[in-house]
């Protein structure tokens, strides 16, 4: 295998940004191909592999219509299943040949895709993006077989304790607004589904005005202008927008219990958190990192897993969206211990917003989430979709490169201001799923 | 400190493969393996020792992966917690995983920080120190996890029992993260004695991959893994498996079960041993036979009959004592599981009278070895497969020359393989079905 060395050429050009981490210098290309479709390019030979990654903004399951709620996870498992002339088993049988990877998600927000193929199959691998995206067929067929696996999935995953307290959370926190819709659908809202449905989403959503596309690998610049063209230059340019108002997420200090005879409890709990563009976004980023944040150390790891052993799993992490902001947590803990738990996060929490963090737990935040960013640029995949992350919360080009300074200039004294801004212990929403002592329900 | 002490270092360099990695060995014993990857930079370190849950003894499963928990709870200098705190801070990440046949830890980082994570792993091998003070609270963390991944899912208990069901002597048949009742009598001692017995530098394998160079692995492996003496260990005999006459039938009932599901599991070759000459036409035949939504499985079920949501087929051949082959069905909801099974033996039946069309062997094969063009793509891969192959029975040629036996299997060779394995006397079937609320 080749070194990753040789593309180190400097090209001068107003669309072209140099970041640097140590050695190596890689560049982000924004292409703009003739029809006008913009891409943020990452070139690389290391490996002949060209990954591609793209989102449509509110296209995801928050627009799902009401009593069609599941529509855009249902659209994601089927432009896969036949498009242009190929049927459902031709198309699977065309992507396999070239041994393609293709794959589409929704999420609250945003529709996504992301393919990987060997540079050598791209332009048939293109064409079958450009079908999926542009004819797709849901033929009857694959509809209804399609519809059968999520209500198969949907009774698979109805006793899942993870399952059933997400819900419960979404619907308490986001009452009545779409973000409270169950992603995957119900049974009778995904059987309300059919071709005209998909069609529809399809039309109205994958416009190019809500697409962001990043790509990375083993393809010029000139190419993949005309590649893009190809698969998104011929969507409609505007779409319509579906209005989706902002929340303040409520449910403001209830505890709900679902009781089930299981042995481990599982508690999700969470309030109001801070918006990607908000100036505290990283002062927020840094304290909840000390709190809760990955990996095996944070205080909620050291307080409830090492010091008590009271659970294999516990984290806080902050969720922004585009029309609310959540800063949620989780533990899971045998129901004996399960009150115990949950008192030992509330008094943590409590004494965050109290006492803020130390200067040195700030320091080591600091290096932690400069030192931990280069990872994500291990493979094509992974700096794919960082380009496209980072258009999506409109962060600009410069943003790797600025990033180090925009967490190096946080100061003590803001980290625990939003500390105590962020950290509110008395609104903490609850949600506990098992038999749990020790937790008594809000009446 | 045996710093840049003189070593006759082996060097091998694969040709023309997957990795393409060079390794060498340290005096002690331990085996070192380095895959550069300069495309950013960053570091990769696995350490792979060839102990896991099938070295336990009976009566104490779970001591390989409860001690791989507490190898994060300090040394002679290191305080507990402070390994972590220390990836932590320089912006790694770490963590661990056991399996029957290892137990492997791993680190990245910033390729900087090579040394600093070299060191601490280095430091782990030979200067633990345990006490109760860590050890108990960390029990009660193993029992924690095994009631989120088992106790809490009528599934992951069912696929407990077929294990249980499958093995009838071999110590594959117990669960890696213990039975309830063994993992809470579990000690600091159990611990520390499976510690000196198994983690030596003689029985482990580094693999360093990412921007680096050998130059400098060599030097930083000398300096802190090589002063490490190594020690006898025990030689990995396991009990070996009896002839399997009786097909076994294992059914679980829940009410938290909504929807049935089938599942078949067989007793299989693996890559290190029984009948090897199957394994690598087992591969393209669990992917012809199931291998995703044009397999045969998934196309006569799902698609044609249209009675299942779900079909599939899958091979485990990393085992270093046995491999399984399995085939599973769900069906549509409301869908009746007699139905399925009978479909399920019908169509493997057929499969194995009629055989597979040439052309969807050929498919089969192309996306197997497109598999090690993707597998480069990142720094992951590599390590993982080679550290595989090390603690079961395998050569890092023979992962580099994976794609090239795989394109070499003939559609004969595939159906020999499916008439050994698909042997209902040496499978379990497994059921999982809903229960009536009393």
């Amino acid at each position: 295998m080749n070194g990753g060395r040789n593309y180190s050429r400097v090209i001068v050009a107003l669309s072209v940004l140099i970041f640097a981490f140590s050695a190596q210098a890689t560049e982000i290309h924004k292409v703009v191909s003739d029809k006008g479709i913009v891409a943020w390019f990452v070139p690389d030979k290391s490996v002949p592999l060209i990954a591609v990654s793209f989102a449509f903004r509110n296209a995801g399951s928050a627009t799902d219509p009401d009593g069609k709620e599941g529509l855009a996870e249902m659209t994601s498992s089927l432009l896969d299943e036949g498009a242009g002339e190929m049927k459902s088993q031709d198309f699977q049988r065309a992507v396999e040949e070239i041994a393609a990877q293709l794959s589409f998600s929704a999420g609250r927000d945003t529709f996504s895709g992301q393919l990987r193929t060997l540079s050598a199959e791209r332009g048939k691998a293109f064409d079958l993006l450009k079908q999926a995206l542009n004819n797709p067929r849901f033929d009857a067929q694959p509809v209804k077989r399609i519809r059968s696996q999520i209500i198969a999935s949907l009774r698979q995953q109805a006793e899942n304790p993870r399952r059933i307290s997400g819900r419960l959370w979404s619907k308490t926190v986001f009452p009545g607004h779409p973000y409270s819709k169950p992603s995957a659908g119900t049974e009778p809202t995904v059987s309300n589904i059919s071709a005209p449905d998909l069609h529809s989403f399809v039309r109205h959503r994958f416009s190019r005005n809500r697409l962001i596309i990043g790509v990375v690998g083993d393809i010029t610049e000139t190419e993949l202008k005309t590649h893009l063209d190809t698969v998104f230059g011929n969507l409609p340019a505007r779409g319509k927008t579906v209005e989706i108002p902002d929340i303040k997420p409520a449910g403001n200090g209830k505890t709900l219990i679902v009781r089930k005879q299981i042995p481990q409890s599982v508690i999700l709990l969470g309030h109001a958190g801070i918006k990607r563009d908000d100036p505290d976004w990283y002062a927020a980023l840094l304290v909840t990192r000390v709190f809760g944040g990955g990996g095996l150390s944070s205080r909620l790891y050291e307080e409830i897993r090492e010091k008590r052993g009271l659970a294999y799993s516990v984290y806080a992490y902050l969720n922004p969206m585009e029309h609310s902001a959540l800063l949620a947590g989780g533990v899971a803990t045998q129901n004996g211990r399960a009150g115990e738990s949950l008192a030992v996060i509330r008094a943590e929490w409590k004494k965050l917003a109290d006492k803020g963090i130390t200067a040195h737990e700030l320091e080591n935040a600091k290096t932690y989430l400069n030192g931990s960013f280069p990872l994500r640029f291990g493979s094509s995949g992974g700096i794919a979709n960082m380009l496209v992350g980072i258009q999506r919360s409109y962060l600009g080009m410069d943003y790797i490169e600025k990033r180090p300074s925009l967490i190096n200039s946080i100061t003590l004294e803001q980290v625990n201001r939003v500390a105590r801004r962020l950290f509110r212990a008395d609104d903490l929403t609850v949600v506990v799923v098992g038999d749990p002592k020790g937790i008594k329900e809000t009446p | 400190m045996a710093f840049f002490a003189y070593s006759p270092f082996l060097f091998t360099t694969v040709q023309a493969a997957v990795f393409s990695p060079q390794s060498f060995s340290l005096d002690n014993g331990l085996k070192v393996v380095v895959i550069e990857n300069h495309r950013a930079p960053i570091a990769m370190q696995m350490l792979w020792y060839r102990v896991g849950a099938a070295d336990e003894e009976a009566g104490e499963s779970g001591l390989a992966h409860f001690l791989e928990h507490l190898l994060f709870k300090g040394t002679k200098t290191i305080k507990p917690g402070e390994f972590s705190r220390t990836i932590s801070r320089i912006g790694g990440r770490d963590n661990a995983f056991t399996s029957y046949d290892f137990t492997a830890y791993f680190q990245r980082a910033a390729a900087h920080e090579l040394e600093t994570i070299m060191r601490l792993e280095a430091d782990r091998m030979h200067n633990l120190v345990l006490t109760d003070e860590v050890v108990l609270p960390e029990r009660d963390v193993v029992l924690e996890e095994r009631r989120s991944r088992t106790d809490n899912s009528p599934a992951a208990q069912l696929r407990e029992q077929v294990r249980r069901a499958l093995y009838l002597n071999h110590p594959y048949g117990r669960p890696v993260i213990g039975w309830m009742s063994e993992i809470k009598k579990l000690t600091t001692e159990n611990a520390l004695a499976f510690y000196r017995k198994h983690y030596a530098p003689n029985n482990a394998m580094l693999i360093i991959a990412g921007d680096v160079s050998v130059e400098n692995v060599r030097m930083l492996a000398e300096k802190y893994y090589g002063p490490i003496p190594s020690r006898v260990v025990p030689a990995r005999v396991r009990p070996k498996e009896p002839p399997h006459r009786a097909a076994r039938r294992v059914v679980l009932k829940n009410v938290r079960v909504r929807l049935p599901s089938w599942s078949r599991t067989y007793l299989a070759p693996s890559y290190a041993a029984g009948e090897k000459r199957h394994v690598y036409p087992l591969e393209v035949l669990a992917q012809v036979l199931g291998g995703g939504s044009t397999s045969l499985l998934y196309r006569k079920l799902v698609v044609e009959r249209g009675i299942a949501s779900s079909a599939g087929a899958w091979y485990s051949g990393d085992g270093l004592d046995y491999g399984e082959f399995g085939v599973y069905v769900s069906p549509k909801a409301g869908g009746d599981i007699q139905v399925l099974e009978n479909a399920m033996v019908e169509e493997l039946a057929a499969a194995i009278k009629e055989g597979f069309q040439p052309a969807d062997i050929d498919r089969a094969k192309k996306l197997i070895s497109a598999q090690a063009i993707y597998a480069r793509d990142g720094i992951r891969a590599g390590p993982n497969a080679i550290g595989q192959a090390f603690t079961q029975g395998q050569t890092i040629e023979d992962v580099e020359a994976w794609p090239e036996r795989i394109s070499a299997v003939t559609p004969e060779q595939v159906m020999a393989a499916a008439k050994a394995v698909l042997i209902v006397e040496s499978s379990v079937t497994s059921i999982l079905l809903p229960e009536a609320a009393k």
